[in-house]
């Protein structure tokens, strides 16, 4: 039994109604109590979808648990398949089915429906919401895709997207146009886009690209293995990952490569003159790995931040994100405890988090910037404008997403210049942003902030007091750089022996990491 | 005098038959009011017992993300415990032992079941009463099921204040309790409204905290604010207490019929009654008319979700001019929502429980000018060219008594409003 608050992750078949919801003519019978029919509205409601999932949950009650859950079950598959006539129909349960063990993928399965029944396994109390997308799509590719003639110029399979899933929309038309840009057109983009007919085509592209290893990577794998398809190994986030993702194409297909960077601002942005204050700033990063490691050599090489800390919630990416962490000469932290990351953040007081609306939540808390790179999305992650990840355009958007919460340039020094101005005080915040920044205590409706009994693990700073004079000085420093002030001031102190910080110990302190 | 509401004269909806029919229901479970009553009752924690689709429930359903941390959580089931490695009993005293270690201000905690503990026959009213007693003085352990396979959406609610009326102490006096957890600003309004009539003392169940002084016996007289509350009104009568059975206060004529109620039983002089209520009464008739102007003549279509539908039906019909076509419940519990019934004209279908495709094609056939329904419905209905009221927004929004009844009728008449308001294709 594990106490969890939020969960980054939802159940396993949450992920595959993400497969089956971005694909067409497929549809899930589910066998799960009433309540699981909440899934629903995170498609209706977060992504504005204008269709009802395609699933139908057999939503039993407890009545049906002494009679006969299993016929309900035959019930609700015959039912569906009548009234959507899909291509393929995939089964499962959902976790407290999975507890009655009626075996939906094996009734299923003698019901003789005339499309292919596809029956899922996806164990609710151990896996979660990323294998269950993973699992699914591989099964409906093992099911359904067959070696094939290779199409006459070269194609490739974009694999990965799916509902629910951040930016994929944008990314696939990002990715399309990079090829597109080399001579390649692209065959099938699966699961979102395409139907069961679709994918039993998959066979005839010359590769896969895979966009995103958290969803496609098994059903990659397979390809590779059964249909002869290699697939990609670099995520083309990012400048400097887009051109690698151009040349490794290009020496999969033996075309040349090119990249159109007419239209690629990022780097002229992050050289000129304004730029110059995101020089070193302190950031932590967390969300999915994929989009993790993709920021992390984002933030170090194209934007000169210091990253400071950086993990995932997903466990199946941990080795990779681990071996950048340790290039980087950090921590990784790989975690799915929400609090665990908030007790991270706490401690390394970054200046800005690129995390998911989980940290966006916990920057609100702290009062520490926060721009959002990874799933679980939010209604916002969906913008109405194109806003891909994904190559040339992707690196633009990455550019003014990351810099828009931050302080600019000059007005970090009028702050600093104006301190005790009315309007350009501390608590104003960014003058881009229309409203005002919350303090740390302005909490509105929040509960008692609850007693922290992990504070073994916190910072060793705890045990340096403040002198008054020091207090009030640390005070004049703006907000914004004020967390990692007492942070070094306190790191400085501890590593001295000074148990009392005095204003000279503040200004000693700023001294020694100038930089 | 004050005009009670009048029975319609083609009769009410009382003997309708009620369709029913059995297929796939989409509807919330139980654990969803865990959202409200979570702020509502400040020193109390919910821990719900389950997967990680019951926490992923409770943090999706919330629409938001709190930033707080929120007095809710979920433990979730594992393996282990599935596989009768671990005791869950041991683990659940652990857990619990975590969670009030880290919040001492926790002063009442409920175990919450769900689907998978109750399939598994975890027994938690047995733990309750062992934390209980572990935990005492300072913690009141009790336990209600949220789950699917039991409960529907505000039925939760119902199961919580059920399982608080037994630990009530017991209480000779002659009280009025007034039960449902509403906004605190909608429940002193109408508190301020009864103590002006000089009724009184007037208790409430929830109570924000626990060691308020609530009791309940035999002097004790009950009204319901919502009408989803048929095990807690069970409950009270097993304890001696006697419900005034009252139209729900939705609107003027609700909000009448149900004030009406509570003073013919206290005995408050006609006068009385007409100087506290007519200042009000006509504000909120005032703004019911001016919000009702987009409503009037136009139809609408209920899909059950929170049991507010037969109140909420009886309010559009008669005091915002609108047609219901068909009013949905989950459950209907006639004898707390028979006066609303009544009052509720002959006419459209009255059906419980759902087969959610089969409701479906009749509401497209209906063509309605506003469909009530759950998010999970409400973007198709609205892309298929139906205007559509998310019910979710009546349970946490401050909709009840005099003050608010132009607020109520504003919330339906907004998304007309707007489907009038916007102006997306090219001019002529």
């Amino acid at each position: 039994m594990k106490l969890t608050v939020w969960t980054y992750e939802g159940p396993p078949h949450v992920g595959a109604m993400r497969v089956a919801t971005g694909m067409t003519d497929l549809h899930y019978v589910l066998h799960a109590p009433q309540g699981d029919t909440y899934a629903d509205l995170l498609f209706t409601m977060i992504e504005r979808r204008d269709h009802r999932p395609p699933v139908t949950y057999t939503t039993f009650q407890a009545r049906d648990l002494g009679a006969d859950t299993a016929n309900l079950f035959k019930q609700a598959a015959q039912d569906a398949y009548d009234r959507f006539k899909p291509q393929a129909i995939i089964v499962g349960a959902s976790c407290t089915a999975e507890l009655i063990q009626d075996d939906p993928g094996g009734m299923a399965e003698t019901m003789g429906l005339p499309v292919p029944t596809i029956p899922l396994e996806l164990p609710s109390y151990q896996r979660k919401e990323n294998f269950g997308a993973d699992e699914t799509f591989f099964q409906i590719v093992k099911t359904l895709a067959k070696p094939m003639e290779r199409t006459k110029q070269i194609t490739a399979n974009l694999i990965g997207p799916t509902a629910l899933g951040f930016r994929h929309r944008d990314d696939i038309q990002e990715v399309t146009a990079l090829l597109s840009d080399m001579g390649i057109s692209v065959n099938v983009v699966a699961p979102m886009t395409s139907s069961p007919a679709d994918i039993a085509l998959m066979g005839a592209a010359h590769f896969n690209v895979l966009m995103y290893p958290e969803t496609a990577e098994s059903a990659a794998r397979w390809m590779e293995r059964e249909l002869g398809q290699s697939y990609t190994k670099i995520v083309p986030i990012g400048v400097g990952a887009t051109r690698d993702f151009v040349n490794e194409v290009a020496e999969m297909t033996g075309v040349a490569p090119y990249l159109d960077t007419s239209r690629l601002r990022l780097p002229w942005y992050s050289k000129s003159v304004d730029s110059t204050y995101l020089t070193g700033k302190r950031v932590f990063l967390f969300g999915d790995g994929t989009h993790v490691l993709a920021a992390a050599r984002v933030a170090q090489d194209e934007m000169g931040f210091e990253v400071v800390g950086m993990g995932c919630y997903n466990r199946e990416m941990a080795r990779p994100v681990r071996a950048k962490a340790k290039e980087m000469g950090i921590e990784a932290t790989i975690t799915d405890d929400y609090l665990e990351v908030e007790r991270t953040i706490e401690a390394l007081q970054p200046e800005m988090i690129l995390g998911t609306q989980m940290e966006r939540h916990i920057g609100k808390r702290l009062g520490i910037p926060c721009a959002v790179i990874s799933a679980p999305v939010h209604v916002q992650d969906f913008p109405a404008r194109y806003s891909p990840q994904m190559g040339i355009e992707g690196a633009n958007v990455i550019f003014d997403t990351w810099v828009h919460p931050l302080v600019m340039g000059l007005e970090e020094h009028l702050l600093h210049m104006f301190r005790e101005d009315f309007e350009f005080h501390d608590a104003a915040g960014p003058s881009h942003h229309g409203g005002h920044s919350p303090l740390a205590d302005a909490g509105g409706p929040a509960p008692q902030t609850p007693r922290d009994i992990s504070s073994q693990e916190k910072m060793q700073g705890v045990d340096v007091i403040w002198l008054p004079a020091a207090e009030k000085e640390l005070k004049k420093i703006p907000f914004f750089v004020r967390g990692k002030a007492r942070r070094n001031t306190e790191v400085f102190a501890t590593e001295r022996g000074v148990a009392e910080i005095s204003v000279d110990t503040l200004y000693e302190a700023k001294a020694h990491y100038a930089r | 005098m004050t005009e009670l509401p009048r029975l319609p004269a083609a009769g009410g909806c009382r003997d309708t038959p009620i369709l029913k029919q059995r297929g796939q229901r989409e509807v919330f479970c139980g654990l969803t009011g865990i959202i409200w009553l979570h702020r509502k009752m400040q020193d109390a924690f919910f821990l719900v017992i389950g997967s990680r689709t019951c926490a992923h429930l409770l943090q999706s359903a919330a629409g938001v993300m709190i930033f707080a941390e929120p007095r809710f959580g979920t433990a979730i089931l594992e393996e282990t415990d599935l596989a009768g490695l671990a005791d869950a009993q041991d683990e659940l005293d652990k857990v619990v032992d975590e969670l009030l270690t880290r919040r001492p201000d926790i002063k009442q905690l409920f175990l919450v079941g769900s689907c998978p503990s109750e399939v598994i026959k975890l027994d938690l009213s047995k733990a309750a009463e062992r934390m209980t007693q572990r935990h005492a003085p300072s913690v009141r352990v009790l336990n209600f099921s949220g789950s699917g396979i039991e409960t529907t959406f505000t039925q939760g609610e119902d199961a919580c204040l059920a399982s608080m009326v037994p630990v009530l102490p017991d209480t000779k006096e002659r009280q009025l309790l007034l039960v449902g957890a509403l906004p605190d600003v909608v429940e002193e309004q109408a508190i301020g409204l009864l103590e002006a009539m000089g009724i009184g003392p007037i208790k409430v169940l929830p109570a924000p905290r626990a060691d308020d002084d609530l009791g309940v016996g035999k002097g004790t007289v009950y009204a319901l604010t919502q009408p989803f509350l048929g095990d807690t009104h069970d409950a009270l009568t097993r304890r001696g207490a006697r419900h005034i059975p009252a139209p729900f206060p939705f609107g003027e004529e609700g909000t009448t019929g149900w004030l009406a109620a509570i003073a013919t039983e206290f005995g408050v002089a006609p006068d009385l009654f007409e100087k506290v209520t007519a200042a009000p009464r006509a504000r909120a008739r005032k703004a019911i008319a001016q919000a009702a102007e987009a409503l009037n003549g136009k139809s609408i279509f209920f899909f059950p979700d929170s049991q507010l539908e037969i109140p909420l039906a009886r309010f559009l019909t008669r005091e915002c001019g609108m047609d219901a076509i068909e009013v949905g419940a989950p459950f209907i519990h006639k004898g707390i929502v028979g006066p609303d019934l009544d009052l509720l004209a002959t006419g459209p279908t009255i059906s419980e429980g759902q087969d959610v495709d089969l409701q479906l094609d009749r509401a497209k056939a209906a063509k309605p000018d506003l469909t009530v329904c759950g998010l999970g419905l409400a973007n198709p209905l609205e892309a298929e060219g139906l205007a559509t009221k998310w019910a979710i927004e009546l349970v946490f929004t401050p909709v009840h008594f005099y003050e608010q009844a132009g607020d109520l009728a504003g919330l339906f008449s907004r998304p007309i409003r707007r489907a009038n308001l916007l102006k997306l294709e090219a001019a002529e």
